[in-house]
């Protein structure tokens, strides 16, 4: 067993895990962070895409020892203060998900791409997220979804949306 | 001049606005749980020992290793859990004398694809199973796998169930001449064939065997702590799986619930009835513990069921001036190594659908449904239309090209004009709506089709390197699946009816039960919709419960575009008795006359007065029940079961402008246009969001996607590495359009939108490819066609010789990036 120290959506862990044991299933079968979710085993599908130390990563990719030390943003602690996130409010209003399987690490990742590209042309948001498939929605709408919450997170845009700075830092 | 003001209070209609779903706050916030996050405290887990070999003895299974496997409870074959005599269900058996197999819940002498079950592991995690399972040892006899269609069919082939005495499930015919609705297609080839005037056009297309892939991997968990047993089930359907779950495993059905939460997409391919689920009921009746399978994705490749694999032989017959005349339409249909649930029935589905949009005067369907050792087929995102849209719609360009006339006028001389609606076809269905030259007029126009063909002159004339291809399908479906009685003319297992419950709360809400059971479409808002405006109450207050055999105890579930043209309307009459009820306790509290009331925006009034009472008050009223007509219960409560009187017809003109670079073979989608006719439109939002999934699925058909067999039988793409679903960089925006005639076979007008995007797409994109390279000397490429395909069509076109690969190989990863060991890098050959 190894001992693994991190925090999670804001909340401190110290567990003993098996070193073979993924994060994924560390957020999921340890900390009941079933909002992160599993796709495929190969890393293609993005489904379980989180953030640790301000970088998305796909959790099925990373050891839950590697996180040790670290910080993990989920899908579940992207709201704050019970408001939602430009991005999840974007996804609402665009219709940017059906079954909504991939839609958690969907928006980590469009999250993410917004930290690099602030404002992505349509074609810098198809390929910011090629690594997250969806079987559902021929991803236009996701596509309307990152650039329009890309605008409403511009600094000086609608102040009751402010891009919360914690959570919109992508990789560096 | 005065002006009557109208009232202000009147609520815009919900029904055509595109609100944001319901749904989505539990889905985007990660707050919903799919199956797999269902674990009841005490739950054990498995993981099932599937074989390697897609034909195989089983000598022997040793467990004695992985039964001493940290935290195994116990590993088990069919014969240890005493299932071996029980066979899952198929539900159509199309025909009286059709040979099936008995599908076992774990294979026991013989194992008959790559992936079949043999063994199961119980352990107290999933991690500790798979564990296990690896070290479960198997002995096998490898046997002679069954991977060609025709060469199974062949005298003397070898055999996947020797029983059966032959590879042949069953051959099922559609004939217009046998059934009175149209001619002998005998006799109209045979004309076309004596007449200097007329032509015949012969071509063989393969569909591919596709994956439908849906993003959440199978999952049940199996509840055995109460009076009932509890299956969480990721399904389409969970009411089908309840009442075939007690007739397989020999339960009373109403010890059985089935509950399926939110579920991470279907397309057909979650319409099943799983040995994984029936193993998990088997173990918690054994068990007395809840019992968890959840797939890996690679699982999911190989076992959970494929959709399409057919050839396709067709022939149609014109006069030179470009009138069909006829067409004749031989299929054969891969079933795998078992029959689903419906697999049989899927080409059969399609068997009403070639003659599409066109009159024909004469139509023979046949189609043999053959055993394979490979995944079995099924339901996947059109079953059985898809196919027969292809088909039609590439019959259709080659014909166009033989008479050296516009594909679309050719088209627009052979459709069935929209005075001449309802217009019975010669497969004997009656299309009761619909105007192919209002969504065509619509979509040339946004597409720019005389621009784009003179740039494609151009191109063409300029030998450029990148040519151009305008694609076309104007394609119609059959989807509300379906009415009943015409279900069982087809001996199809069940009706096709719908079912709906509406309880107005004490305090004016409204929860209405669906039997539909979405998994991502949206019902929730739809249906709300739809019940606020017809109860006149507001949208908020309408709860749409689904997806519990508890909850909503009756329906036939999701699939087949049905859930707003038959569960909708199913709601659409139980509002209407809500309403009729209502209508008794208002007139009786108004002291009025029920027929000086008028209803309107939610609320009776007495004509020619201001008294009036909400829907809301008159729920009040039936639940305090002090004051209510004496001829009748205190309640308002209504159920309602609906059995459509016939199909629904969407329809549409799709265009797609494809732009294939010479050198490369590499397909570009510049442009893709489509308008649709779904009828009324419920929720625009949802409608767009329904055409631009399916679009992406029926492209990928054309473009990306093919499971492939080596010549061992092995699934060579068993992962999302080799098995290429396109991303957000794979696809273009589509410019997406509707138009409407509504459906006179219902009272909402609806049609149903699920699946026209996946049916139409497919072949507008490969007549596009091959616009673009006709005047190469191109004639045909298989799908998908991926760029090595393109490029080596317009190589060998060109009199150029290429290496040799199997063409029907397609692996791009190759298993994870190593060597695909069926596409050897051979010497180039020149």
């Amino acid at each position: 067993m190894a001992q693994v120290r991190v925090t999670v959506d804001g909340v401190n862990y110290a567990d003993d895990v098996e070193p073979r044991t993924l994060l994924v299933h560390y957020l999921r079968e340890r900390l009941g962070k079933t909002g992160t979710l599993v796709g495929c085993d190969t890393s293609n599908c993005g489904a379980c895409t989180v953030h640790l130390n301000g970088q998305s990563v796909k959790s099925c990719s990373v050891l839950a020892v590697q996180a040790d030390g670290g910080e993990v943003l989920t899908i579940e602690g992207l709201a704050r203060d019970g408001k939602l996130h430009p991005m999840q409010e974007a996804f609402n209003e665009h219709h940017a998900l059906q079954c909504g399987y991939c839609t958690p690490g969907m928006i980590m990742q469009a999250v993410d791409l917004l930290g690099d590209n602030p404002d992505p042309d349509e074609r810098e948001v198809r390929e910011g997220i090629e690594g997250n498939l969806c079987r559902c929605t021929g991803y236009q709408n996701i596509v309307r979804a990152v650039q329009s919450a890309a605008q409403k997170m511009k600094p000086g845009a609608a102040a009751d949306t402010p891009a919360p700075a914690s959570v919109a830092g992508g990789g560096n | 001049m005065t002006t009557t003001a109208e009232p202000t209070t009147t609520p815009s209609p919900e029904v055509g606005k595109a609100r944001v779903r319901k749904e989505d706050a539990r889905l985007i916030t990660g707050r919903t749980r799919y199956t797999d996050a269902i674990t009841p405290q005490g739950t054990l887990h498995i993981h099932v020992v599937r074989s390697p070999l897609a034909h195989a003895k089983v000598l022997g299974v040793d467990k004695s290793e992985a039964a001493a496997s940290p935290g195994v409870i116990g590993v088990y074959t069919a014969a240890d859990l005493g299932v071996e005599s029980v066979g899952l269900p198929c539900a159509w058996p199309i025909t009286p004398d059709m040979k099936a197999p008995q599908r076992p819940l774990l294979a026991s002498s013989t194992v008959h694809f790559a992936g079949e079950g043999v063994a199961v592991v119980v352990a107290r995690s999933a991690a500790e199973a798979r564990d296990a399972a690896d070290l479960v040892d198997v002995d096998y006899e490898e046997l002679e796998p069954v991977l060609d269609m025709e060469a199974a069919l062949a005298e003397g082939a070898t055999l996947v169930h020797p029983d059966l005495g032959t590879n042949e499930n069953a051959t099922w015919v559609l004939d217009s001449g046998e059934a009175g609705t149209g001619g002998r297609i005998g006799d109209a080839i045979a004309a076309a064939e004596a007449d200097p005037d007329s032509v015949v056009v012969k071509r063989r297309f393969r569909q591919q065997r596709l994956i439908p892939a849906f993003m959440e991997p199978r999952s049940c968990v199996v509840d055995p702590s109460g009076e009932q047993l509890t299956i969480y089930a990721a399904t389409q359907v969970p009411h089908i799986l309840r009442t075939m779950t007690t007739v397989t495993m020999g339960l009373n059905e109403s010890k059985v619930r089935v509950i399926a939460p939110d579920v991470g997409g279907g397309f057909g391919g979650k319409i099943g009835v799983l040995p994984e689920e029936m193993l998990c009921v088997a173990l918690a009746n054994k068990l007395r513990r809840p019992v968890k399978w959840t797939e890996t994705r690679s699982e999911s490749m190989l076992a959970a069921h494929h959709g399409r694999d057919q050839i396709q032989d067709i022939t149609i017959t014109a006069k030179r001036d470009g009138t069909v005349t006829g067409l004749d339409v031989h299929l054969l249909a891969d079933m795998g190594a078992y029959l689903g649930l419906v697999g049989p029935g899927v080409p059969i589905l399609g068997a009403f659908m070639y003659n599409a949009i066109y009159k024909i005067p004469a139509l023979k369907f046949s189609c043999t449904n053959v055993f394979t050792t490979k995944t079995l087929t099924d339901a996947y995102r059109g079953a059985g239309r898809p196919e027969a849209t292809f088909a039609i719609e590439r019959i259709m360009d080659e014909l166009a090209v033989e008479l050296g006339r516009d594909p679309m006028d050719l088209r627009k001389q052979n459709w069935i004009p929209h005075e001449e609606f309802p217009f019975t076809t010669v497969a004997g269905l009656t299309y009761d709506s619909g105007n192919y030259e209002q969504a065509t007029a619509q979509a040339v126009e946004m597409f720019d089709y005389d621009g784009l063909r003179r740039e494609q002159e151009e191109r063409r004339r300029n030998n450029d390197p990148v040519q151009l291809g305008i694609g076309i399908s104007t394609f119609t479906e059959m989807c509300g699946i379906a009415p009943s009685r015409l279900l069982g003319s087809l001996s199809y297992g069940a009706g096709g009816w719908e079912a709906a419950s509406v309880r107005m709360l004490a305090t004016g809400k409204v929860e209405v039960t669906t039997g539909a059971s979405p998994h991502g479409q949206g019902h929730e808002t739809a249906f709300s919709q739809i019940v606020a405006d017809q109860l006149g109450v507001p949208f908020e207050d309408v709860e749409i419960l689904h997806g519990d055999t508890q909850v909503s105890p009756k329906g036939l579930d999701t699939y087949g575009s049905r859930s707003l043209v038959v569960g909708g309307i199913a709601v659409v009459k139980a509002v209407d008795k809500v309403i009729a009820k209502a209508r008794k306790i208002a007139a009786h509290l108004l002291e009025a006359s029920e027929d000086d009331l008028e209803f309107a925006d939610g609320t009776f009034t007495v004509r020619g007065t201001d008294k009036g009472k909400a829907i809301q008050e008159i729920a009040f009223a039936a639940f305090v029940a002090h004051d209510y007509p004496e001829d009748m219960e205190p309640s308002l409560d209504a159920d309602a079961v609906y059995d459509p009187e016939n199909f629904s017809y969407p329809h549409g003109t799709h265009l797609a402008a494809v732009e294939i670079d010479t050198e490369t073979g590499r397909v570009h989608l510049r442009k893709y246009v489509c308008v649709d006719d779904v009828g009324t439109v419920i929720n625009p939002l949802i409608v767009e969001g329904q055409v631009h999934g399916g679009l992406a699925q029926g492209i990928a058909q054309a473009l990306f996607e093919e499971a492939n067999y080596d010549e061992q039988g092995t699934l060579v793409n068993g992962t999302l590495v080799d098995y290429t679903l396109p991303s957000a960089a794979d696809l273009p925006n589509f410019d997406t359009a509707v138009v409407s005639t509504p459906a006179t076979s219902n009272p909402l007008g609806v049609k149903g939108v699920g699946e026209a995007g996946t049916i139409a797409s497919t072949p507008a994109i490969v007549n596009g490819v091959l616009d673009a390279l006709r005047h190469l000397g191109v004639r045909d490429i298989e799908m998908p066609t991926t760029s090595q395909r393109v490029w080596r069509a317009i190589q060998e076109a060109q009199g150029r010789s290429t290496q040799q690969t199997p063409v029907d190989t397609h692996s791009p990863g190759a298993g994870l990036g190593s060597i695909d060991p069926n596409n050897p890098q051979e010497e180039e050959v020149q």
